[in-house]
């Protein structure tokens, strides 16, 4: 479970983060919504322990991130696995490289462990035929796939995704999101995604974070957002047609 | 002089604050070492990249370089009270001294230079220093440490630069017919002073340790897009090659002044 207490961050003279309270659950799939500009990425890069908040606290299953000694965050990193909105793969590497990438590094496992490891966390996301391909050969659904075996080659107890079906076709963006869900579920981690897809939201938003100018507007679930009568979220969610129709639909229908 | 390297105003604080910035950088290379297993290949990686794929153009422009000393030395010497062997003479001491050393690390900078920084500036752009990162590996360690050590082979091209600029300048002196092999050879082995070969390669050390670090610094701390991994490695360039000049001055002052 990571537990967020108030926390600020703040860039020359902007104030990005103004105070944000949440925590996210362990075996669920956490999204955070909102605008461009409305603080997400910041939000997901101080959960990752890239940006240092200026005020407040973060504690991984009751460990405060800023009280850990360097050594305690390096162990506390290495429970954690992230999936880049680039997908972030090592352009030098193979597929197969970059998923060992982690275990090479952190582990003492023999070649054939890594190997099997490699194969086995391939295969759980469906990828068994480019192992000795690089990243520019491959698209960019196998790409992520790729990045979420990376992510979760070690077995993490968090699993950050930035952006995971960006620049995907609807159908492999459904099939990256119900991967990550099963994921989640299956080694019962702590997911925390950040999203601009609503299909996401009401597909796997078991708990959704909405951020608007650095401040939580909303928080709940993919059955409560259909229910708020929160005019911020609802201007987001239903800005397109189709969602604002079904919303109408949903509500008729409830009366 | 910095208005010539393209900045119109001058902030000091800017300029303190990146040298410190460097500063920290280069203690956070030697922090928290990576594998040795992966460390060694990273290092023949970047040594095959480096110091192999450089010897090419760096034999190219000394050969070159040399003939060209040769011809300039052997076309200024009028009076026929200077020895002939001064075109021989001249032409080690040049490529020895200078030539080698500093003008093929100027070169270095360009190409050298900015493959560091936009091999390390694109990684930063595609958020692939940022998954190391979040993996709790030393980015600054594992990617800037093995070039600093591939570069410690650089004396070694140095050298080879060296023996090849003297050939070029002995080829260009009997074949152009402006002294004979002998005199060539008698100055170059004239008042020859081993300690000019040590200061030679004391300041290419120097000079492999900025080539490797100074890209590194604009690469891993860009910020932007593609078009600024073009512009910090244009900017890597002309820094490296300001900071190369200003160590040769200190280099040779303190080695060779008296």
């Amino acid at each position: 479970m990571i537990e967020v207490n108030d926390i600020h961050k703040s860039f020359d003279n902007s104030h990005i983060l103004k105070g944000v309270t949440t925590s996210f659950q362990k075996g669920k799939t956490n999204l955070i919504i909102g605008q461009s500009g409305s603080g997400k990425t910041v939000f997901l890069k101080c959960l990752l322990g890239l940006f240092t908040p200026e005020e407040g606290t973060i504690s991984y299953d009751g460990k405060i991130y800023t009280d850990l000694t360097d050594e305690q965050k390096r162990d506390l990193r290495q429970e954690m696995g992230m999936v880049f909105q680039g997908s972030a793969l090592f352009d030098s590497m193979t597929v197969e490289g970059n998923v060992k990438f982690p275990l090479e590094m952190f582990t003492k496992q023999s070649k054939s462990e890594m190997q099997d490891r490699a194969d086995f966390v391939l295969k759980r996301v469906n990828l068994v035929d480019a192992h000795h391909k690089y990243p520019s050969e491959i698209s960019g659904g196998m790409q992520k796939r790729v990045a979420i075996a990376r992510a979760i080659v070690m077995n993490p107890k968090y699993l950050f995704c930035d952006e995971p079906n960006s620049g995907l076709d609807p159908k492999t963006a459904i099939v990256i999101d119900n991967l990550i869900k099963e994921i989640t579920e299956e080694y019962n981690i702590t997911t925390v995604i950040n999203t601009h897809d609503m299909n996401s939201v009401m597909e796997i938003g078991e708990k959704i974070l909405f951020l608007k100018d650095g401040l939580k507007a909303w928080e709940g679930s993919n059955k409560e957002i259909f229910k708020t009568d929160n005019e911020t979220v609802t201007d987001f969610v239903y800005s397109s047609d189709l969602f604002k129709k079904v919303r109408q639909m949903y509500i008729e229908e409830r009366n | 002089m910095l208005f010539l390297l393209g900045y119109t105003y001058f902030h000091p604080m800017n300029y303190l604050a990146s040298i410190g910035r460097y500063a920290i950088m280069i203690k956070e290379v030697f922090k928290k070492p990576t594998k040795w297993r992966i460390m060694k290949s990273l290092i023949l990686k970047e040594v095959d990249e480096l110091i192999f794929g450089s010897l090419g153009i760096l034999i190219f422009i000394a050969f070159f370089m040399g003939a060209v000393v040769a011809i300039q030395t052997a076309l200024n010497i009028t009076s026929e009270l200077i020895p002939k062997n001064l075109v021989g003479f001249a032409t080690r001491q040049s490529i020895i001294l200078e030539f080698a050393p500093t003008f093929c690390s100027i070169i270095m900078a360009g190409k050298v230079g900015s493959y560091i920084t936009s091999s390390i500036g694109t990684m930063r752009v595609t958020e692939q220093i940022d998954a190391l990162e979040v993996m709790g590996v030393n980015a600054l360690n594992y990617l800037v440490f093995p070039k600093i050590v591939a570069l410690c082979l650089y004396p070694f091209i140095i050298s080879i630069a060296m023996y090849v600029g003297i050939f070029g300048g002995w080829m260009a002196a009997v074949f152009g017919g402006f002294s004979t092999s002998a005199d060539f050879i008698a100055g170059v082995q004239l008042d020859f002073i081993p300690f000019h070969v040590a200061y030679a390669f004391l300041k290419t050390l120097v000079f492999a340790f900025v080539l490797a670090t100074v890209p590194s610094y604009h690469g891993f701390y860009m910020t932007g897009g593609a078009l600024e991994v073009g512009k910090a490695s244009t900017t890597s360039f002309v820094w490296t090659s300001v900071v190369i000049i200003v160590a040769n001055y200190i280099l040779t002052q303190l080695l060779l002044g008296q």
